[in-house]
């Protein structure tokens, strides 16, 4: 059993035999090093990496368009549709007036009726004046009508908190929208997911929430000539293990999975070797990979920027504990952001989102050596 | 074509104050010397804190007509355009008075809001359109389902939620989806319809003009009804369309109450046609109680728009003869002004119009009718006949790709397992 769910983790056809098995345990992740492989790695950074999915997706198929505030004129409020107008045109690189509610409500309209949107949010908090399309006539509808209407819709645009934007423009709605049947929610950290996953994303037929992070749109990474195709593609639904371990699994999404990793490190000179899996995609959560690697390592800790109550890391908590339960050594565990507003002043925010040493920490719980509950300041 | 801004006021119309018992002064169906968007009548306004705030409506044409002074009697219309509207409000009323029976009896349930007296805006603007023309409602939808051609017997099975309903009973009366008529939706929430009916008449220019199917003059109907004004979205979308100059026509079903809210109480300025204007689009007023009227209107709108002139705004003044929905006791309107509207029924008002201009005869109308009435009642058969849905129908349409319900703990997406299909899987 444990030789399958090593097969089915990414790790690309080791067997179970001890050599497969220590071949695994050396593999570094591409996030950490780059390649040694034959194929030099082209490093490109998440915003280019979004930018070409959408470059590429828009020649691809005409009836793809891109709606939102600023992505015209101003090349994008964060730049990812740098070009896009000039290269499509304003009929399909649409500017709106500020009115979320209407233009999601058009996107959705379009949808409806044979087009394929992307629908940016400057922020995903401003998507609250649009909840109602998003929830109500995107995800809901392809049931309501029983199949007859479906709505390839994307909604994109930055989630989370950014640096020092006050309350107002830093919650997270990962769970938010991961609560919601009918949609799909995916939350990319590298730029190869930025890239497969929006690919993925545009190309399917059912609404996907697509979440990205503003702090990680500068961050470049590594990626190989596979992903740099233009029919490059991930599976919805598939997490991917960043770092292999076998103490303790931790999870994470978007700009924590680059946390966690850091956390790794530091851990794995304490002798603790941690499991890190990208979660890549919220709705639909993939509870085999994430109870695969508890059966294994015994542990889990789940760290995510939102808030705590009903959060994804509840989820992945909930499910590990009524499918796990008997493998577990040690309570689960999760960090997530401060049960408050986002703070604006700089001290005050780092308290309110999880850091690295908060991630070190609750590890360092799981695995039964003492270390104190309270963060120091 | 005028500029939006061209428009001549009528001097106001003197209406008594505190009427309590309304009589037009204009027979049904004739008209003032003036326009067809002349109303010609006022209802009484029966809320008591506005007793000193009945300011009369005064009507002006757009400029749709701005070119025309006196457009004199309605056009005639031929006997099979008559009898096709006849049969259809009868179509309407008769299912929507079935829909009342078969709730009091338990066979439908849940949220029904009933189109009694509203006909003449549906019939009226629905028969000019295309199949392959969209509608976009709101939870009152049962008759724009039929007028657009879906058929009693999927309407009638929907609301009983049964299997073989128009969305399988995965709908419901608020929620009537047709694709193969170009009905998308029915939505719960008021204004929620008007951004995605936009996105509709959006889809439409875009195919003509990007996609360049040069054939494509497509028009779509949004029917929202008075309170939907005042809400953000509406507003939000008359910008929108005229920015774009999308072939939409945004209908108001103003029948003048949302649930117990007045509109009188709601609305700083109730006059809803004159909102269109300031957007840049015309904004007409039509007496939504006469069909024939309603329908002169909508050709002009709908032909604008198929001419890709853009957007119209038409406010038809309408009234339903019952409460909001099933549930609504309906206390807080007057019975005079019920009485009022009652009396200017529009079935009755276009039987009248037949009988006088001799376009069918008495027995051929109630043939008509007696042929409705079998419709309905074979409706009704059909539905309790049918099956409800079966269990596995629960897991499925949540998503057009089903393997959006992920990866099952066997490593195979969900929607592969085998007991997914017969509702037992674990999700």
């Amino acid at each position: 059993m444990l030789g399958v769910a090593r097969r089915r983790l990414g790790c690309g056809g080791f067997s179970s035999s001890m050599l497969g098995q220590t071949l695994e345990r050396i593999r570094l992740s591409n996030s950490i090093l780059p390649r040694s492989f034959a194929s030099a790695a082209k490093e490109i950074t998440v915003r280019d990496a979004l930018n070409s999915a959408l470059d590429e997706e828009m020649s691809a198929d005409s009836k793809v368009i891109l709606m939102g505030e600023e992505v015209g004129e101003y090349q994008g409020a964060y730049k990812i549709s740098k070009g896009l107008l000039d290269k499509y045109g304003p009929e399909r690189v649409i500017d709106t007036p500020i009115t979320e509610a209407g233009f999601t409500g058009i996107g959705v309209g379009a949808a409806y009726y044979g087009l394929r949107p992307v629908i940016e949010f400057m922020t995903f908090n401003f998507s609250l004046q649009a909840i109602d399309h998003i929830i109500n006539s995107a995800a809901k509808s392809n049931y309501m009508s029983a199949g007859q209407i479906s709505v390839p819709i994307v909604f994109r645009g930055p989630n989370g908190a950014a640096a020092g934007v006050g309350a107002q423009h830093s919650q997270c709605f990962a769970s938010w929208y991961a609560t919601c049947p009918g949609l799909k929610v995916l939350c990319p950290y590298s730029a190869e997911d930025a890239r497969g996953l929006l690919k993925a994303a545009i190309r399917d037929p059912d609404p996907v929430v697509f979440l990205e992070n503003e702090l990680m749109y500068g961050e470049s990474f590594p990626v190989s000539d596979e992903v740099l195709d233009s029919s490059f593609c991930l599976p919805i639904g598939k997490a991917k293990i960043e770092r292999e371990g076998k103490d303790v699994t931790i999870t994470a999404f978007s700009k924590m999975v680059g946390y966690a990793l850091k956390a790794a490190e530091i851990l794995s000179k304490e002798g603790i070797s941690a499991e890190v899996i990208n979660l890549r995609s919220i709705r639909p959560l993939d509870r085999a990979t994430i109870n695969s690697s508890v059966r294994k390592t015994n542990r889990l800790v789940t760290v995510e920027e939102g808030f705590p109550q009903h959060g994804v890391g509840a989820e992945i908590c909930t499910s590990v504990v009524e499918e796990s339960f008997e493998y577990l050594d040690a309570p689960v565990e999760r960090i997530a952001g401060a049960d408050v507003p986002m703070p604006y002043a700089a001290n005050l925010e780092r308290m309110a989102v999880p850091q690295v040493e908060d991630i070190v920490r609750a590890v360092k719980r799981t695995c039964y050596r003492s270390v104190p509950m309270a963060a120091t300041a | 074509m005028a500029a939006f801004s061209a428009f001549r006021l009528l001097p106001p119309h003197p209406i008594p104050l505190q009427s309590t018992l309304f009589k037009p002064s204009i027979s049904f169906l004739s008209y003032s010397s003036h326009h067809l968007s002349f109303s010609s009548s006022k209802p009484s306004i029966s809320s008591s804190t506005f007793s000193s705030r009945l300011r009369p409506i005064q009507v002006a044409p757009s400029d749709l007509l701005a070119d025309k002074t006196d457009l004199g009697p309605v056009p005639e219309i031929s006997r099979e355009v008559a009898l096709e509207l006849y049969e259809d409000m009868v179509l309407g009323r008769s299912f929507e008075d079935m829909c009342a029976q078969m709730y009091y009896r338990g066979k439908m349930f849940g949220f029904v809001h009933l189109y009694n007296g509203q006909e003449a805006v549906s019939t009226g603007f629905i028969k000019l359109l295309k199949k392959a023309d969209t509608v976009v409602s709101t939870y009152r939808d049962h008759v724009h389902a039929l007028s657009k051609g879906v058929s009693a017997r999927a309407v009638m099975a929907e609301l009983f939620g049964k299997a073989t309903g128009c969305c399988r009973g995965q709908g419901g009366s608020m929620h009537m989806f047709s694709a193969e008529h170009g009905l998308l939706g029915g939505f719960a929430f008021i204004g929620e319809g008007i951004p995605v009916a936009t996105g509709a008449a959006f889809t439409a220019k875009y195919r003509r003009e990007v996609l360049k199917e040069s054939d494509c003059d497509l028009v779509t109907v949004a029917f929202f009804g008075d309170g939907t004004c005042n809400n953000g979205q509406f507003f939000e979308c008359l910008n929108m369309a005229a920015l774009w100059k999308l072939p939409i026509v945004f209908v108001v079903e103003n029948n003048l109450w949302a649930i117990g809210m007045s509109h009188f109480r709601a609305t700083s300025d109730p006059e809803i046609w004159k909102k269109g204007p300031p957007f840049g689009m015309p904004g007409v007023h039509v007496d939504g109680m006469d069909v024939l009227k309603v329908r002169e209107v909508a050709k002009e709108a709908i032909e604008r728009a198929r001419r890709g002139e853009g957007p119209s705004l038409v406010e038809c003044e309408t009234y339903r003869f019952r409460g909001h929905s099933l549930a609504d006791p309906d206390e807080l309107r007057r019975p005079d002004e019920k009485a009022h509207y009652a009396a200017r029924d529009p079935i009755l008002g276009l039987k009248k119009y037949i009988l006088e201009h001799n376009l069918a005869t008495e027995s051929e109308l109630k043939t008509i009718e007696a042929k409705i009435d079998d419709v309905i009642e074979d409706a009704v058969e059909f539905a309790d006949a049918s099956p409800v849905p079966p269990r596995s129908q629960l897991l499925e349409n949540v998503f057009a790709d089903p393997k959006g319900f992920g990866i099952g703990p066997d490593g195979k997406y969900r929607c592969e397992d085998p007991g997914f299909t017969q509702g037992t899987a674990q999700v």
